[in-house]
């Protein structure tokens, strides 16, 4: 192994249930170098850089430092080896200070092992001039916006000095003058020696800040170039190239009349956007998008958990502005969250009590009495039409499956009997063969003539189910495509805000 | 409890074998915490029994079941609220100022009819600012229950001058004082509330939403639930029970006393969570909470009739919570989600 590279991975691969996150990945970082890594949503890059930074144990493959095989047990361990993480997620403690979030848990003490909060501030101060931050030391986190999080975090990294730094998706709340700043940083830092992994789903930033960038896909390397040596398009045809497989089917009935739009204003709020859109009975529309670009708020805002007076909703001719989930739901407008763990099933509920949550009014007699029989009847003929594997409905739904319990989620909500059904993320952590089973259920319930308003970040399942795809970016609706027209470049293209070539290749602007 | 399904062909049921079923309903039975009471129960009662011929007179559970009556009506709000996810801590205090309402304003010449709505309003008034602040303000339960019981007890002290207040005429008394059967009005009073708590929380939909608020609270908002309104009901009623429990016992006594209700919280939130409710929500019956009311009264009426030092009453109270709890936690991490 020659010694230009400070880092090696050889024959990486880990498993999590159902899916091979990462599959024998063989990658190397050299000195000074900023190595940038692309990939969609799901295709490993967040499991690698967690086993980078000692977050998780790869089950097979080996890790070389300066041609040294190394094994980080946590992030401690990495951190002591010199390589430091700005994850995704933000880290911080809100209630704490600036200077105390950088110098967490290694505060300098004066003597007697008190916090020597002279120096402390001090240091905090130099490292805030690298970014020119008008930020005090003794600030709380919790008081800034998140783009100066965002910094602090960074500079967080910056003063463990690693040799080894790692950047996931670090300017997605940055403006461009931030941006610069950064770039700037990252050029100072590596002229003395320091290596980057940057990954970005913006590709220009790529183009400006990186010397190689590898592509990841499906768990496994799609190529590693010099940046010379590759531009956009053909670093997205990378990533996403691969056949579409028929797990999707095909429609099985006509779309009816437009029925339901929603219309949302720019009004004094700072969160409105215009938005219009429009869905058909028994259509479905992908909503595409980058993660953070307002897809799933705009669902909060339509069914009233998030209530927004700028947001109309037109059903059958209808206007509302639902105010609660208990309206929309009223009037057969639906949404199901990405987040079903913590907001939409009770895991220490029995199938049969959560398969009828929504639905309790249907079970109750005049007197306001509730028919547990006929509850198991709904529970069993759900478990039927889900096929939720599980010997009992009475079983918590805390132990199923996340395939299952995503089926007692869709059984959940379509028991609602609803004429429009938001799903959110419908396969997160779901396993191949539950994804295939809930793309027929989804198929089906557009046949009985239910709009489905589908917000996803798989693209292929995007593509492979949508009559229609909008892609929002930046809480607006940035480009719309028909079934024939759309791809998956054009898709990513456009939630990416490479707008003037989408602007070439989409249909219709608006 | 719960109707059990039965597998009447159809292609639904293959996996659910007649003896799976039975194993199943058998061990529903066994997990039930109110099966699990009962036996202590019986058991604790049938010893005493043996050991000492007094206990099982009329004279004794007579008194013993007065005493626990009147906690029960209390627990009955306590229990929605635990299975809602809530508790308050000013039940105590709401208990002592509502008798003391009624009380005053019966002195002052108004008809017994009139001065209980009055106390019952008062309790109802207080649980709906613990329920207001918790729900639409935010701030959560321990703390505003908190405040709530040291505010409200309190105002009874400023009321009052801290002094007591008797002579309440004998219309109102029989309230508390009067039988039926031989058996004392405030046992009637106590059981068919806890009958028909104990149905309306399992059967009726409206506070069936409880388990569902107690169980996601934030699922419960998006399953259309209106949470808001339902816990800021909660608080009404808990607050209303209090009063009711805190009258009756003005009625038994003949006299509001000022340091009435003192500790209750404690004691009732107890017999909750000893009939298997739990702090966390979604779980615990009506039934349950009065077999834990039961089973503390046994407990400490056994100990005076065995003859134990009544300082000694408190601890055992605190004990028997912390190895109700233990035994549940023990039963439940064998059954732990993946």
């Amino acid at each position: 192994m020659s010694g230009e590279h400070i880092l090696e991975l050889r024959g990486i691969t880990k498993d999590f249930p159902g899916v091979r996150a990462v599959n024998k990945v063989d990658f190397d970082l050299r000195r000074g170098e900023v190595h940038a890594v692309v990939g969609e949503n799901g295709a490993g890059k967040s499991t690698l850089m967690n086993i980078l930074g000692g977050v998780l144990q790869p089950d097979s493959g080996d890790l070389f430092l300066d041609s040294r095989p190394v094994r980080f047990v946590d992030v401690a361990d990495a951190g002591r080896n010199g390589i430091a993480v700005v994850f995704q997620e933000l880290s911080l403690v809100p209630s704490l200070s600036v200077a105390e979030n950088i110098y967490f848990n290694r505060q300098p003490t004066d003597r007697i092992g008190f916090v020597a909060s002279g120096k402390l501030h001090k240091a905090t101060q130099q490292l805030l001039g690298l970014f020119n931050l008008q930020v005090g030391p003794a600030r709380a986190v919790a008081e800034l916006s998140m783009a100066h999080r965002q910094i602090i975090e960074v500079l967080k990294a910056i003063s463990l000095r690693p040799r080894i730094l790692i950047l996931d998706e670090p300017t997605s709340s940055l403006s461009a003058t931030e941006i610069d700043r950064l770039f700037d940083n990252i050029l100072r830092l590596k002229s003395e020696g320091v290596s980057f992994i940057y990954i970005s789903h913006h590709l220009p930033e790529i183009f400006r800040i990186a010397d190689r960038v590898t592509v990841l896909r499906d768990g496994k390397i799609a190529g590693t170039f010099g940046i010379g040596e590759v531009d956009e398009e053909s670093l997205v045809k990378r990533m996403v190239g691969r056949e579409l497989t028929n797990m999707y089917g095909k429609r099985i009935s006509q779309i009816g009349e437009t029925y339901f739009q929603v219309e949302r204003s720019d009004g004094d709020t700072k969160t409105a956007f215009n938005l219009r859109l429009a869905l058909g009975k028994g259509e479905i529309v992908g909503i595409a998008g980058l993660i953070g670009s307002g897809r799933s708020e705009l669902a909060m805002e339509i069914v009233g958990i998030t209530p927004n007076r700028q947001c109309i909703v037109l059903l059958n001719n209808q206007q509302f502005r639902f105010r609660y989930p208990a309206e929309s739901i009223e009037q057969g407008v639906v949404y199901l969250t990405e987040n079903r763990k913590e907001l939409g099933l009770y895991l220490s509920m029995s199938i049969q009590d959560n398969c009828v949550a929504p639905t309790l009014r249907s079970y109750t007699n005049r007197l306001g009495f509730i028919s547990d029989h006929q509850i198991g009847l709904a529970a069993l003929d759900a478990r039927h039409r889900f096929n939720i594997a599980t010997p009992s409905v009475r079983k918590l739904v805390g132990q199923l499956s996340g395939g299952n319990q995503q089926k007692v989620l869709l059984a959940m909500w379509t028991g609602a009997r609803p004429k429009v059904l938001i799903v959110d993320e419908p396969t997160r952590g779901v396993d191949v063969g539950a994804k295939a089973e809930i793309y027929r259920l989804l198929r089906d319930l557009a046949a009985s003539g239910i709009g489905i308003l589908m917000i996803s970040s798989e693209l292929q399942e995007i593509l492979g189910l949508s009559d229609r795809i909008l892609v929002m970016r930046n809480h607006r609706l940035v480009a719309e495509f028909s079934r024939e027209e759309a791809t998956e470049e054009k898709v990513i293209l456009a939630a990416t805000g490479l707008a003037e070539r989408a602007k070439k290749l989409s249909g219709q602007e608006l | 409890m719960k109707t059990d399904v039965e597998p009447k062909g159809g292609p639904t049921l293959q996996s659910e074998q007649p003896s799976q079923l039975m194993f199943e309903r058998l061990r529903r039975l066994t997990s039930f915490r109110e099966f699990m009471i009962m036996a202590i129960v019986i058991a604790g009662c049938l010893v005493m029994w043996i050991t000492t011929p007094i206990f099982m007179t009329f004279g004794n559970w007579s008194a013993l079941l007065l005493q626990v009556s009147i906690e029960c009506i209390v627990a009955i709000g306590m229990t929605i609220l635990l299975v809602s996810g809530g508790f308050d801590l000013s039940v105590g205090s709401t208990f002592a100022f509502a008798g003391a309402m009624t009380a005053m304003t019966m002195s002052s010449g108004l008809p017994p009819w009139a001065a209980l709505l009055v106390g019952l309003a008062a309790g109802a008034v207080i649980g709906f600012c613990n329920g207001f602040i918790i729900a639409k303000i935010g701030i959560n339960p321990f703390v505003t229950t908190l405040a709530m019981m040291s505010m409200v007890r309190g105002m009874l002290l400023v009321i009052t001058r801290g002094r007591n207040i008797s002579g309440l005429p004998e219309s109102f008394r029989v309230i508390g004082q009067g039988n039926v059967h031989g058996v004392q009005n405030p046992i009637w009073i106590a059981l068919l509330m806890v009958l028909v708590g104990d149905i309306l929380l399992r059967k009726a939909r409206f506070f069936r939403q409880n388990y569902y608020l107690g169980g996601n609270e934030r699922a419960a908002m998006l399953s259309g639930i209106r949470i808001d309104r339902l816990k800021i009901f909660n608080y009404s009623l808990t607050g209303l029970l209090a009063a009711f429990a805190g009258i009756i016992m003005t009625a038994r006594l003949g006299a509001a006393s000022v340091t009435a209700g003192t500790g209750l919280e404690l004691k009732v939130i107890s017999a909750v969570i000893i009939g298997g409710a739990s702090l966390k929500g979604g779980e615990g019956t009506i039934l349950g909470s009065f077999l834990g009311s039961l089973l503390m009264g046994i407990l400490v009426g056994a100990l005076t009739i065995l003859g134990v030092d009544v300082y000694w009453n408190t601890f055992v109270i605190g004990a028997t919570l912390l190895l109700a709890v233990l035994i549940d936690t023990f039963g439940r991490s064998r059954r732990k989600l993946p």
